[in-house]
Parts: C-alpha cells; sequence; structure tokens
C-alpha cells in the first residue's frame, strides 16, 4: 500500500466547487479522503507539506510542443516533461506538427510511450488533420480514433487549414466519432511575410503587418463550417478582441465551440517588439493593449474556456536571427499558471477558483483529459498540483527546464509557483524540484 | 592659480610681436594670419589691428580649425568641429600661424597640415602667446609671448576677453 | 557637447543636441566631400566595414567616399546571394569581423532590426546604411543638411513627402526627423501604400497631391517600385504615374523658391518624369554630394566616441 498525504493546504477543486482547507489522502494513485481529520488515519503516509498552498487538480495544457520526434535539438519528451511538472500539469497535449508529422498511430504511439517512458507527465495525444499538414488529404481519424491511443483531438497547428473545402470535410467527418478539430485561425495570404501585429508599432518598426483580419476571417469561417456540420471546433490561441466577439456570438447561438488563451497574450503586448528580441516572435503575434484587456474580460467570464501554453520550444541560434528570419513561439508550461495567478488573481480581477478552473475543468471541456481535471474527491485519480501563492520569484531562462530558453517573460517578477506536483499518487514535482527517478512501467 | 600676466601685459605683448612679425616679413606685404581655434582666432585679430596701427596695411585674417588634423582624436572629449574660413587663398603667401599656448606641438603639427590642405604657401611662421615647453615634437615657434616654465602637473590657461570676458594668463595646478 | 553616439541605427534613438550636432559637424565636412579640400587625416588607421547584405551601389560607395576622405581603411563584405542574405550566420559573420579587428560596421541589410539585433552583440559601433523597411537614418540627416543649407533651417518648413511610404525606410526616418526639427510634414500616398495607424506620427495625412503642392516649401518623391502593382497596392504605373507622380504640369503648383528632393534612384516616368527631374527647384544631386559630408561626421562620431571608451577602460 502506497500512502501520499498532502497536509494542510487550501483545497481549490473547481469540479467539485470546493474550496476549504482539508488534507488530502492519497492511497495507489487515488484519492482516498478528503478532510479536516484524514491525518491521523494515516500515519505511515509519505507527507507533503501544503501549508499556506492551494491543492489544485494537476493543471491540464491544451497546446503544446514538445518537439520529438525531429526537434530534439530545442526539447524533447523528457525536458519538456519536466518543464510540465514544473508548472504544476499534470497533463499536456503535444502537437502534431513534428517530424515526422503525428498523422498515424505509429508516431503517436511513439510519443506516448516515450512520455509513459519519462513518468512525469501525461500525454494527451494530438493527430494532425491533414496527412503531413499538407492541406489536402485528411488524416485517417476513425483509425487513430478507435487506436489505443484513441486520439479525439486534430489539429494542423502552425499551419492553417486555407482550404475551405477541406476544412468543411474534415469537420463534417469528424462528426461520425465526435473528435474535435482545430485549426490554427488565420488567413495565410492576408499575412505573407507577416512579422508582428499590424498597426501603429508595426508601422514605426517597418516590419510587415499581421491583420487581425487575417486570424477573424478564418475564425468566422470555420465557426460557420462548425456550425453547418454540427462539428466540435476548438479555436486555439485567440489574440482578437474581433475574434473574442465572434466566439461570444457563436456559442450563443449554440456552435460546439470552444476557445483557449495563451498566458504570453494575456499579458503581452505588441510594444515588446520594438528592441527587435526575437524572443517576442510569435504566431499569432502579441496584440495591443485593448486586445489584451478584452481577452482578460473573456476569460474571467468563460467565454474562453481555457489556458493554453502554446510552448513553442526553439533553440537560441534560431532565435538570435534577424527577426525576419527567426521561428514563432515562446516558452509557456512553467510560468503559465504563476502569471495567470500574478495579474488576474492577485491583482483582484479574477477569483482563484475560476483561475483554477480555466486550467483544469475549462480544458476538460474541450476534450477527453482521461481523469485530469478534478474532481478532487474520493475514487479520483490523483492528479494535483500543489501551488504556494507567496512565493515571489525571478523567471531566469537559465533554470527553466525547458531545453530551449527561449521564455519572453526572462527577468519577470511572479508571485506564485507550483511546490509539489502529483501524477497518478507520485511526487513528479517535489519541493520545487522535478522527481526524475521513474517507477517501472 | 596664479595670474602671470595681466591686460596691459598682453596688449603690450601684442605690439612687440606684431612688430617681430612684420619685421621678420620685412614688412606687411602678402601676409596672411591664420588663428587656430579657439583662441588663436582673437589673438590674431588683435595682431591684425596692432600691424594696421604699425604699418596701414589690413592684413587678412583667416579661422583654422585643426580637430580633423589631430592625431589624438581617441584621447580627448568629442569635440565639436569648428569652422575653417580662410579668406584669401594661401598659395604662395607667408602663412603667420596663431596660437595661444605652444605645449607639446600636436596642435601646431595639426595646423601646418590644416593649412598645407588649403595650398601651398610660400612660407608658414609660427606665433605663440606662450610657450610652456614640454614638446613632444620637433616644433619651434618663430615669436613667442612669454616663455613660462612650467611641469607638466601645471595648466596654463589664456584667458581674453573675446572668449572668456578678462585679459589674462594664469597657472594652476592641472587636478 | 552633446552624449556620444555609440550606434547609429534610428532616428527616434537620437537626441535633438546629437542631431544638431551631427549636422554642425557635416556642414564643415562639405568642403572636404565637395573635394574643395583635401582630405584629412582623422581616422587614420581605423577600420570601417561595409557590410552590405542587401545590394546598394550607391549607398556602399557613398560610405567608402566619406571612410576615404577621412583616410580610414575600408574593407567591403558584400554578401550578395550568399547565406549571409537569408540571414542565418549573421551574428557569425558579426563575430568574423570582430577577430579581423575592425572598428565600426556600416550595415545595409533587408532585415528590419538586424541593426539592433547587431548592436547588441558586437563592441564596435554599428552604423545603419537601411534595414528593410525600418530605417535609413544618413539619408534622413542628408536630407536635412541639404534643406538647412538651401533654406537656413528646417524649423517650420512645410515638407510633402509622397509616394510608397510603407515599404520606405527612407519616409520612416525622415519623419521621424523632420518632425525633430520642427517641419511640417504631410502624407501623400495610395491608401494601400501608407501604414496603418500613422496617427502617432504627428504628420498630415493627404490624398490630393495636387492641393497640397502650392503650400509646399519641399516636395520628397520617394521612389515606387514597379513590382508593387503586381501586388495590387496599385493597378498600374500608368495610374501611379497620372494620379500620384510628378511631372512638369504638376511643377507648376509647386512654389517658384521651393525645393524637389529624391532619395535616388529614381524611376523615371514612375514617380518623377525626365523632365521633372531637370526642375531648376531639383537639387537631387546636391543631396548626394551632401550624404558624404553627413556620413563623414556620422563616422567621425561614432569612432571618436567608441576610442574615448577604449582608452577609459
Amino acid at each position: 500500500m502506497n500512502e501520499l498525504l498532502i497536509s494542510g493546504g487550501r483545497v481549490l477543486d473547481p469540479a467539485s466547487g470546493t474550496d476549504r482547507v482539508a488534507d488530502v489522502l492519497v492511497r495507489d494513485g487515488v484519492v482516498a479522503a478528503v478532510g479536516p481529520d484524514v491525518a491521523a488515519a494515516s500515519p505511515g503516509a509519505d507527507v507533503l507539506d501544503a501549508r499556506g498552498c492551494w491543492v489544485t487538480p494537476g493543471l491540464i495544457d491544451l497546446h503544446t510542443h514538445l518537439r520529438e520526434p525531429g526537434g530534439e535539438g530545442a526539447e524533447d519528451v523528457a525536458t519538456g516533461s519536466a518543464a510540465a511538472a514544473a508548472g504544476g500539469y499534470t497533463a499536456v497535449s503535444p502537437m502534431a506538427n513534428t517530424d515526422p508529422v503525428a498523422d498515424t498511430a505509429v508516431v503517436i504511439e511513439l510519443v506516448l510511450r516515450r512520455g509513459r517512458e519519462v513518468g512525469l507527465v501525461d500525454l494527451l495525444p494530438v493527430a494532425s488533420i491533414t496527412r503531413g499538414l499538407g492541406g489536402v488529404e485528411l488524416t485517417p481519424m476513425g483509425e487513430l480514433a478507435r487506436s489505443d491511443a484513441r486520439v479525439d483531438f486534430f489539429s494542423d497547428d502552425g499551419i492553417p487549414l486555407g482550404d475551405s473545402l477541406v476544412m468543411r470535410r474534415a469537420l463534417q467527418y469528424a462528426t461520425a466519432f465526435d473528435v474535435v478539430v482545430c485549426n490554427h485561425s488565420e488567413d495565410p495570404v492576408l499575412t505573407a511575410d507577416a512579422q508582428m501585429n499590424e498597426g501603429a508599432m508595426s508601422s514605426v518598426l517597418g516590419l510587415p503587418g499581421w491583420p487581425r483580419e487575417a486570424e477573424e476571417i478564418m475564425l468566422a469561417r470555420d465557426l460557420i463550417l462548425a456550425h453547418g456540420a454540427g462539428a466540435r471546433l476548438h479555436v486555439p490561441h485567440l489574440t482578437t478582441a474581433g475574434g473574442v466577439e465572434l466566439v461570444r456570438r457563436a456559442k450563443q447561438a449554440g456552435t460546439r465551440v470552444t476557445a483557449e488563451v495563451t498566458p504570453h497574450h494575456l499579458l503581452l503586448e505588441d510594444v515588446e517588439v520594438a528592441a527587435y528580441d526575437a524572443v517576442m516572435k510569435v504566431n499569432p503575434p502579441l496584440r495591443t493593449a485593448a486586445d489584451v484587456a478584452v481577452l482578460r474580460a473573456a476569460l474571467i467570464d468563460g467565454t474562453i474556456d481555457a489556458v493554453a501554453t502554446d510552448h513553442a520550444p526553439h533553440g537560441r541560434e534560431a532565435k538570435r536571427q534577424p527577426w525576419e528570419h527567426a521561428p514563432c513561439g515562446m516558452l509557456g508550461l512553467e510560468t503559465a499558471f504563476p502569471i495567470v495567478h500574478t495579474e488576474l488573481v492577485r491583482t483582484g480581477r479574477m477569483d482563484a477558483l475560476t483561475a483554477v478552473a480555466r486550467f483544469t475543468t475549462g480544458p476538460a471541456t474541450v476534450r477527453n483529459t482521461r481523469g485530469h481535471g478534478g474532481p478532487i474527491v474520493p475514487g479520483s485519480p490523483a492528479n494535483l498540483q500543489v501551488f504556494d501563492p507567496e512565493l515571489t520569484w525571478t523567471v531566469d531562462r537559465a533554470l527553466l527546464r525547458s531545453r530551449a530558453d527561449n521564455t519572453p517573460f526572462h527577468g519577470r517578477t511572479l508571485v506564485g509557483r507550483a511546490r509539489h506536483t502529483v501524477l497518478h499518487g507520485r511526487p513528479t514535482l517535489r519541493d520545487g524540484a522535478v522527481v526524475t527517478e521513474v517507477p517501472n512501467v | 592659480m596664479r595670474r602671470l600676466l595681466d591686460a596691459d601685459d598682453l596688449s603690450r605683448m601684442v605690439r612687440r610681436l606684431a612688430h617681430e612679425v612684420i619685421e621678420g616679413n620685412g614688412g606687411a606685404q602678402d601676409l596672411v594670419l591664420l588663428g587656430v581655434r579657439t583662441r588663436g582666432v582673437p589673438i590674431a585679430r588683435r595682431l591684425a589691428d596692432a600691424i594696421r596701427t604699425i604699418e596701414g596695411v589690413d592684413v587678412p585674417v583667416g579661422e583654422l580649425d585643426v580637430t580633423l588634423y589631430r592625431d589624438d582624436l581617441a584621447l580627448r572629449d568629442p569635440m565639436p568641429i569648428g569652422a575653417t574660413d580662410v579668406p584669401v587663398d594661401v598659395e604662395g603667401r607667408t602663412v603667420v600661424l596663431v596660437d595661444d599656448v605652444l605645449y607639446t606641438g600636436r596642435t601646431v603639427r595639426a595646423a601646418l597640415d590644416a593649412t598645407s590642405a588649403l595650398g601651398r604657401p610660400a612660407r608658414i611662421r609660427l606665433v605663440c602667446l606662450v610657450d610652456r615647453g614640454h614638446r613632444e615634437l620637433p616644433v619651434r615657434a618663430d615669436h613667442v609671448g612669454k616663455n613660462i616654465p612650467t611641469s607638466t602637473e601645471e595648466m596654463v590657461v589664456v584667458r581674453l576677453s573675446e572668449t572668456d570676458g578678462v585679459d589674462e594668463v594664469v597657472v594652476g595646478d592641472a587636478r | 557637447m552633446s552624449a556620444p553616439l555609440t550606434d547609429l541605427i534610428a532616428i527616434r534613438d537620437l537626441t535633438r543636441d546629437q542631431v544638431d550636432d551631427l549636422l554642425d559637424t557635416a556642414r564643415e565636412m562639405l568642403p572636404i566631400a565637395r573635394r574643395e579640400r583635401a582630405s584629412v587625416p582623422t581616422l587614420r588607421g581605423r577600420i570601417v566595414c561595409n557590410l552590405f547584405l542587401e545590394d546598394s551601389t550607391r549607398t556602399r560607395l557613398s560610405f567608402d567616399l566619406a571612410a576615404k576622405r577621412l583616410s580610414a581603411d575600408v574593407v567591403d563584405f558584400t554578401a550578395e546571394g550568399t547565406s549571409v542574405t537569408k540571414g542565418e550566420s549573421l551574428l557569425d559573420t558579426a563575430e568574423t569581423l570582430m577577430a579581423l579587428g575592425v572598428d565600426l560596421i556600416v550595415l545595409r541589410t533587408s532585415s528590419a532590426g538586424a541593426p539592433v539585433q547587431l548592436a547588441r552583440e558586437v563592441e564596435v559601433p554599428v552604423l545603419n546604411a537601411g534595414d528593410g523597411w525600418h530605417q535609413h537614418p544618413t539619408q534622413a540627416l542628408l536630407d536635412a543638411l541639404t534643406i538647412r543649407e538651401r533654406c537656413g533651417t528646417v524649423e517650420g518648413a512645410r515638407v510633402t513627402i509622397v509616394g510608397d511610404v510603407l515599404h520606405s525606410r527612407v519616409a520612416r526616418s525622415e519623419v521621424e526627423l523632420l518632425r525633430m526639427l520642427g517641419a511640417h510634414v504631410t502624407l501623400v500616398a495610395p491608401p494601400t501604400l501608407l501604414p496603418p495607424d500613422v496617427g502617432g506620427w504627428g504628420v498630415t495625412v493627404a490624398s490630393d497631391i495636387d492641393a497640397v503642392l502650392p503650400d509646399t516649401d519641399v516636395l520628397y518623391v520617394l521612389r515606387v517600385q514597379r513590382e508593387r502593382m503586381h501586388r495590387a497596392f496599385f493597378p498600374s504605373t500608368r495610374e501611379y504615374a497620372s494620379v500620384w507622380g510628378i511631372g512638369a504640369d504638376r511643377l507648376r503648383r509647386l512654389p517658384a523658391d521651393a525645393l524637389l528632393m529624391h532619395p535616388g534612384p529614381v524611376n523615371r516616368g514612375v514617380e518623377l518624369t525626365s523632365e521633372a527631374m531637370e526642375d531648376p527647384r531639383s537639387v537631387i544631386t546636391e543631396q548626394v554630394t551632401n550624404g558624404i559630408a553627413v556620413r563623414m561626421a556620422c563616422l567621425y562620431r561614432l569612432l571618436s566616441a567608441t576610442t574615448r571608451a577604449e582608452v577609459a577602460s
């Protein structure tokens, strides 16, 4: 019998609506008891001190680039999993834009097996919508949905599916298996050569602009197609006020749509580009203060269901290139929840339970998260985060667990950080240190 | 700071230097006075005034900025480049370079280069108000107002009413 | 004395004092630039590297002459068509140049912001000779010098800039500098070739060039690339020339004492007719000479500032 006692924390569990100080007893990977007096019942348990901390379901990321296979110079399953554990995550969704592309059961199984071997975070499978991200032929959704991997989420992330006919067929076909289709909202014709948000900053900096119209046109098209097909559409990384309004109206109209926002789009604006440091280059681009305000409000009111990191590691050399040649993407796993906590919860804009929901129950409404996201009640899988909301720390790119160091938050002071992370009853992060010795699987 | 020379001393000195220049040139013909910016310029004008009084001849006066010809750019604060304004062609004339203090000789060397860039004078003479020694180059003035032996720790400052509101020469500690 | 210059990348990085000093210095360089006076030994022994990752014979020649009039040694690193133009190894190239001991890098590149990035990585001054659509500071300075020499001051001048502002590094530097110096700037461009949200630029935007010309002291015509019409920025070069181009007819509306300027090279028959180029108000060739003087001033200031830092350390 393997017992773990998480002692004296404030249990914040959106799925059960719980917000109270309680011990959580875990036995053999499953929550055994939650209450004020469970400590006495388990004198032999391994104890994780959670006094002064929040005990939340383990966080779920809907949008992660682990870069394996093919991009191991920037990240792999082991380093990405360590970053996830350090960020309080117990489940992440590795995107399909690997090399080879995750468009067959073989590649997806390979990544999932690597995830199990590393054992620091559960991987929720993602397959591409089209073969090889080519935008032409559909990936075998039925086979993948019925494979051992049980793929329920399809995305060509990074490459917009521009062909309306292919997108329409993908959405229609997906309804047969009730799987989710997620398209990068960007009209690629309108963003040819685009380098940053189109606006006053791009005009000064002389960088070709990424018009908001490009995001909203594609989003509107997808919403209309999904509505017509009765399909489940997930909108990744919303960045514009207009896009939020489109999602809001579609939800009111009964479209089966969910949406996510990234921590960087909740915090950073396009003025960050002024120093031409390509670490600030991201797709979709950092927008304006007005957009940030609308995204925050939409996250709070639930129009946006989830915060997703779009954790996108890139090597130092790639990011040191001149801006126009540097790749898009930012690290996110280790800083996501602390940013939302620092910027929205501590400032009083968002209550703690809602913030936790956007990282747990929110993602669980988007796709099948397989025992992640709560509730924290007896019988549930013990996937938990113990978050210290008072710990003040300064982001140091050299100390992050990712192989790459392209965080846009280097040098920024944040309040709150994961202290312990528990995956199926086993600590993957303990007192801020990733627990790398893995039990045999 | 010690004052070594006052306004009367300076004016006597300028009159004497004017006589010396005329004598050295065998008259005031074909002369052009080039003041080395900044304080060489008003001294050159005073010399021209004195020559007019003595000889009744107007000698042309020009201004020379030698910044671009210096070899110690790296050792000095960046300096604004002043105008070089020479009203006559120096070709074939006797150019009299006029500076306030002769010290290492580097300013004079730069002034020689700057003058050569303007054309080919028949000869170049050098007048300085004060010679404080410590030459780093084989440079010698033709006419000196006053020799003031100094140590390298000291500095010699020529103040003129045109630029500083007072006529005097002072010596003080450089530090 | 203004603060020492460490790099020259964008006009907005300069203070008014620094601009005035550069223009005053350039003015004293003019006789040397015009070859009325011999070259000066000021930068003897210094090595200036022209790192031109984008072809521009004219600008390179101007920097080359500027450096040589100051007796600097010039090494050319032109990388047209090599991997450096793709930007992959700009910083590798910079490391090589450092190892070779260059004292200053003049960088021309199609990548906006690359000089900013380069300046972060190298110890020596970086002089931006044009980066993408971003900035071309020496062009703006030479234009300001030209206006100052002709009109006495830039303050209060009514400058009309007409043409492809969107793709123009010249326009961006021009607007920043002219505004700093107190000119009134009007931009006239097809709406497709005007950058978005220029509300913060402190300029007037107009669409009818004929209406603006009578109230113009300086008409600044920007280059328009013919290829733009293939991306639907405007219908045809013929339409561009008739609606936005400057010809003799249109110049009749320009006051007699106004100036006509162009950064060169001119697309004859598109933004300017050959006839218009011959107009007595044109100062286009003067701009070229002034360019040498301005670049001399910039090299002089950048190199005296850095050597000073070296001595201090």
